[in-house]
């Protein structure tokens, strides 16, 4: 593997742990261990698994306006989001597109933003170059970060300390895990209930090694994460959401609260508000939609969708026979008028035709703890 | 030598040429991870050397299979097809994936014997 890729603080562990290391973005990263993505997968499922996502960027944005000026790059209400509680958002551009998707967690003194690890430089500098003035934009590159998912990931951590299993959903709080002075947020990108912990870098390889002493832990790589977020029918960005699209076509308004709608106290004012309004109320001509294979040929990013009659409706941006499912499933971005829920369309694989149907997503219901 | 290697990472024992067994090696099914799907060939079809005879899958990746040597596909591995993990399992065994009539031996003999497909895998 090439030696200008970036390891993580875990690089060593993985290594020990068998791991097949694959380059993603810019970093060396396991993509499985040898139990192999399925038996992970169902690993994370049904019991606990440990990811390391310490490729993800992690910022602080410090001072009074920094929710303010946060709105000022995402559809989404910041100002009133209450201390330790989590939410998603979306960076977007002048045209309405997506520059990212993130996690922000308003903290004792500042918000904590998690971005994706191929945008975390862009990522970075935009928020310095548009919102710079108005806060501190601190990149924490001495954090690692690890997320513990799946049913039993309350029980292997709680045993750590026991005020982890207090959070709920989308909240986070403090906390002293193994030594280290960790944040740790009640969130995840599998579907399951599960924490993702920020830890200190130097004392990151002492935590992951704990939990893995946890009876229900075992390490799961970026295969499973992507099969997992996949069935829970969570974005890949640079996959089923880019640039060109909108927070409309994706099918993520539920991430655009009222106060940022039209009619709400702090409507709009965020980068291609005109084109994400107009799309509100009179609809996108795509939308994202979940595909679930009528056949076993798993369908993947970039197959054409067709009508009976082979015109083209559209195209799928992430697909795999899934593991839980047992099923092909995929995320597309169809036609609007062929986006409703059981409509059959076709996927075009290796020349063949193979048939899908619209389906809801999550594929698999989530498992989120609520409280 | 019964069993010969190609470059693509497929083999083919040739016992009986009439019905010559093909898969693919412990190191293919290995770098695909967990096979989920296999696309077997036409039996009854002739396919030249080279020639896309199949596709496999895993969760991550799709991959081609190509025709060792040209001849006629006879037979076709249903159990594999029902369950293809079994190529994960037992790659050159229960993991065999088509039967095909060789009509040109010379093509057999230009692939890889043991010795020269391991020193191939030492390479990657």
């Amino acid at each position: 593997m090439s030696t200008d890729l970036s390891k993580t603080p875990l690089h060593d562990l993985h290594a020990e742990l068998g791991a097949k290391m694959v380059p993603f973005a810019g970093y060396a990263m396991p993509v499985n261990y040898p139990a192999g993505i399925i038996a992970e997968h169902k690993q994370c499922r049904d019991s606990a698994a440990l990811f390391d996502v310490s490729h993800m960027g992690q910022l602080r944005l410090v001072g009074d306006d920094a929710a303010r000026a946060l709105e000022a790059l995402v559809p989404v209400d910041v100002v009133d989001l209450g201390l330790h509680k989590q939410r998603y958002a979306l960076f977007t551009n002048p045209s309405g597109g997506i520059l990212d998707d993130l996690m922000i967690t308003r903290r004792e003194g500042d918000l904590l933003v998690i971005v994706n690890a191929a945008c975390k430089a862009a990522d970075t500098q935009h928020l310095i170059t548009h919102i710079g003035a108005r806060c501190t934009v601190v990149p924490l590159p001495d954090r690692a970060l690890l997320a513990l998912q799946g049913p039993k990931a309350v029980n292997a951590l709680s045993r750590l300390e026991a005020g982890v299993a207090r959070l709920t959903f989308m909240t986070g709080g403090a906390f002293r895990l193994a030594g280290a002075d960790c944040y740790v947020t009640r969130s995840g990108y599998t579907g399951e209930d599960g924490f993702e912990i920020s830890v200190p870098a130097d004392q990151a390889v002492a935590l992951a090694m704990a939990l893995l002493r946890e009876p229900e832990v075992k390490p799961a790589g970026l295969g499973a994460r992507d099969t997992l977020r996949l069935e829970a029918g969570l974005c890949l960005y640079g996959h089923d959401i880019d640039s060109k699209t909108t927070p409309v076509e994706a099918a993520l308004t539920w991430a655009i609260q009222k106060v940022r709608r039209p009619g709400g106290a702090r409507a709009g004012g965020y980068p291609g508000a005109a084109v994400v309004e107009a799309q509100l109320a009179s609809g996108a001509p795509v939308k994202r939609v979940g595909l679930v294979g009528l056949e076993r040929v798993p369908v993947r990013e970039g197959a054409v969708l067709v009508d009976a009659q082979g015109r083209r409706l559209g195209h799928v941006t992430s697909g795999t026979l899934a593991p839980t499912v047992n099923q092909p499933v995929a995320m597309a971005y169809l036609a609007a008028n062929h986006a409703q829920l059981h409509h059959e369309v076709f996927a075009e694989v290796r020349g063949k035709r193979v048939p899908m149907r619209v389906a809801a997503m999550p594929f698999v219901p989530h498992g989120y703890f609520r409280g | 030598m019964t069993t010969m290697f190609t470059p693509d990472h497929e083999w083919i024992n040739i016992e009986d040429h009439e019905a010559a067994v093909v898969g693919i090696t412990l190191h293919a099914q290995d770098a695909l991870g967990d096979i989920v799907f296999v696309d077997l060939p036409e039996v009854g079809r002739t396919y030249k050397r080279g020639e896309v005879v199949g596709v496999v899958e895993s969760v991550k990746a799709a991959a081609d299979m190509y025709m060792p040597a040209e001849g006629e596909v006879v037979e076709v591995n249903e159990a594999l097809r029902a369950d293809p993990a079994l190529a994960n399992r037992d790659p050159m065994g229960e993991g065999w994936f088509f039967k095909v009539h060789v009509t040109h031996m010379e093509q057999f003999d230009e692939l890889m014997d043991p010795p020269a497909y391991d020193a191939l895998l030492k390479k990657l």
